[in-house]
């Protein structure tokens, strides 16, 4: 059976532009997330309480947007509902190249 | 809405909200000297360090400032320095220099004095009248415009940006509306989030230098070959869900409000104008804390995520928790929880009005939990090895 959940119980959105939210408490895998401005959310992995889960279907090279600016770029594809961390996102500033 | 708080006026017409005897060594080989004299007279606060000798060029500028301002803090009462005879910053230089904020001031040189115990005992009997003075001192009534608040965060978490810092921002807004000064500094944490700096400074040339005081951190990381993302974002930040330097910057400066930056300072220099100001500094907290007091500040907001419990020897640091959980883990270092953010039963407008009037209250006398822990750590950055 799936648990349903409101996104705005479980997440933060910083600035409506963003592309990943923050979770207020840890999440589980499968829960669906729904709101009123956007189709259901399927939760894909364990988020943990403060880390970012994709709201949107980010291509790998794309930015990924926080607090309404650019934070880094996805180095791999990233679907609504996973995890966005070191694995998949990667910062441009303060690189020695 | 209180507007005032319960000081010290200085003779300088600055305004203390600790009143500190101050037992400052000029260099590292006096600062064991410097602390047998406090641990003898109470109320004294000794200040050793390991700097002061060999240093060269920008690096002895900079420690010298950095003495300097700490002795001419507001929150100091009087000031006993205690040099060796024979370092590179000397002790009469730094007097000098510390004369212009008139207040009681003591030189002891340990070469002259004849040793460790003469100087120990001369010491002694100085601090123990500049502690009979410091002490007969009566806090006054003062406008929050003589207030100076440096911001922090350190141990930041993925809320840092969401709740601790809007909150601490709010409180920032409302010390500069008051007519106070806001320091933003740790220009590492500025990174990837300078744009939006540069868009509120009052003029031109405030938004160039924004630009190329961040510009200067990363060509220097670039420079010694330095990746900077192993240390920042470092180890804790990322295992508290921040990923990048530019999502750690974007939440940080959000602490020191969303008012006109009004001028851009060096690392420990006075500002010249009140209202948001940026001060270069490390992202290191102890040392950007020095920093934010070497430049007159008489009170710290440090926002934490995943808990820090660090104090100042001369100021109080009021401890902002991010998140309730580590609120509740951390309750004896902390002074504010902003986790009611993430919780949803506050705003960080709410929550900034809370900090505000905590900064009025801490500033009138009340202690932080870092300073009722006996927190002093302290550090100064350095810009080239010693020689």
């Amino acid at each position: 059976m799936k648990t349903y959940e409101r996104l705005l119980d479980k997440l933060i959105v910083a600035d409506p532009k963003d592309t990943v939210a923050t979770a207020r408490v840890e999440i589980d895998a499968g829960v669906v997330l729904s709101s009123d401005d956007r189709d259901d959310i399927i939760v894909t992995e364990r988020i943990p309480f403060g880390h970012k889960m994709a709201l949107e279907q980010i291509a790998r090279g794309e930015p990924v947007t926080k607090y309404g600016q650019r934070i880094g770029v996805a180095m791999s594809d990233i679907a609504p509902g996973d995890l966005v961390h070191t694995h998949n996102l990667s910062g441009e500033r303060g690189t020695n190249n | 809405m209180k507007q005032t708080f319960l000081g010290y006026i200085r003779d300088n017409g600055t305004a203390g909200v600790r009143n500190h005897v101050l037992v400052l060594p000029t260099t590292v080989c006096a600062s064991h000297v410097a602390k047998l004299i406090a641990e003898e007279v109470q109320g004294t606060t000794a200040l050793p360090h390991e700097h002061g000798c060999a240093q060269k060029g920008a690096d002895c500028e900079q420690t010298k400032r950095i003495l300097v301002g700490i002795a001419r803090n507001p929150n100091v009462a009087a000031v006993l320095v205690v040099g060796l005879g024979c370092e590179t910053i000397s002790a009469p230089e730094v007097v000098e220099e510390v004369a212009s904020s008139q207040k009681p001031m003591e030189m002891l040189i340990i070469q002259e004095a004849g040793g460790t115990r003469k100087t120990v005992r001369s010491g002694v009997e100085i601090a123990r009248k500049m502690v009979d003075y410091a002490s007969g001192l009566k806090r006054e009534e003062v406008d929050v415009g003589s207030l100076m608040v440096g911001t922090q965060c350190g141990g930041s978490d993925a809320c840092s940006g969401i709740s601790g810092n809007p909150a601490s921002g709010h409180a920032s807004d409302l010390v500069v509306q008051a007519g106070g000064t806001v320091i933003l500094a740790e220009t590492t944490e500025m990174i990837g989030a300078e744009h939006l700096l540069a868009e509120r400074a009052v003029d031109e040339s405030v938004a160039r230098r924004i630009v190329e005081l961040v510009h200067r951190v990363e060509d220097r990381a670039r420079t010694l070959g330095v990746d900077m993302r192993g240390a920042n974002p470092a180890p804790g930040n990322i295992a508290g869900g921040i990923t990048t330097l530019e999502e750690k910057s974007l939440g940080a400066i959000v602490k020191a409000g969303a008012t006109t930056v009004n001028e851009v300072i060096e690392h420990g220099y006075s500002p010249n104008r009140k209202g948001l100001v940026i001060m270069d500094s490390p992202g290191q907290d102890t040392a950007s804390i020095t920093g934010e007091l070497a430049s007159g500040a008489q009170i710290i907001t440090f926002t934490t995520g995943r808990g820090s419990p660090v104090g100042s020897p001369i100021a109080p640091v009021i401890k902002i928790a991010t998140n309730s959980q580590m609120f509740s883990r951390m309750t004896d270092d902390m002074d504010i929880n902003a986790g009611t953010i993430i919780d949803g039963d506050e705003t960080p407008q709410e929550v900034g009005q809370r900090i505000f009037d905590e900064i009025l209250e801490v500033a009138s006398g009340k202690l932080t939990k870092s300073e009722i822990l006996g927190h002093k750590e302290f550090s100064i950055d350095r810009i080239s090895p010693f020689f």
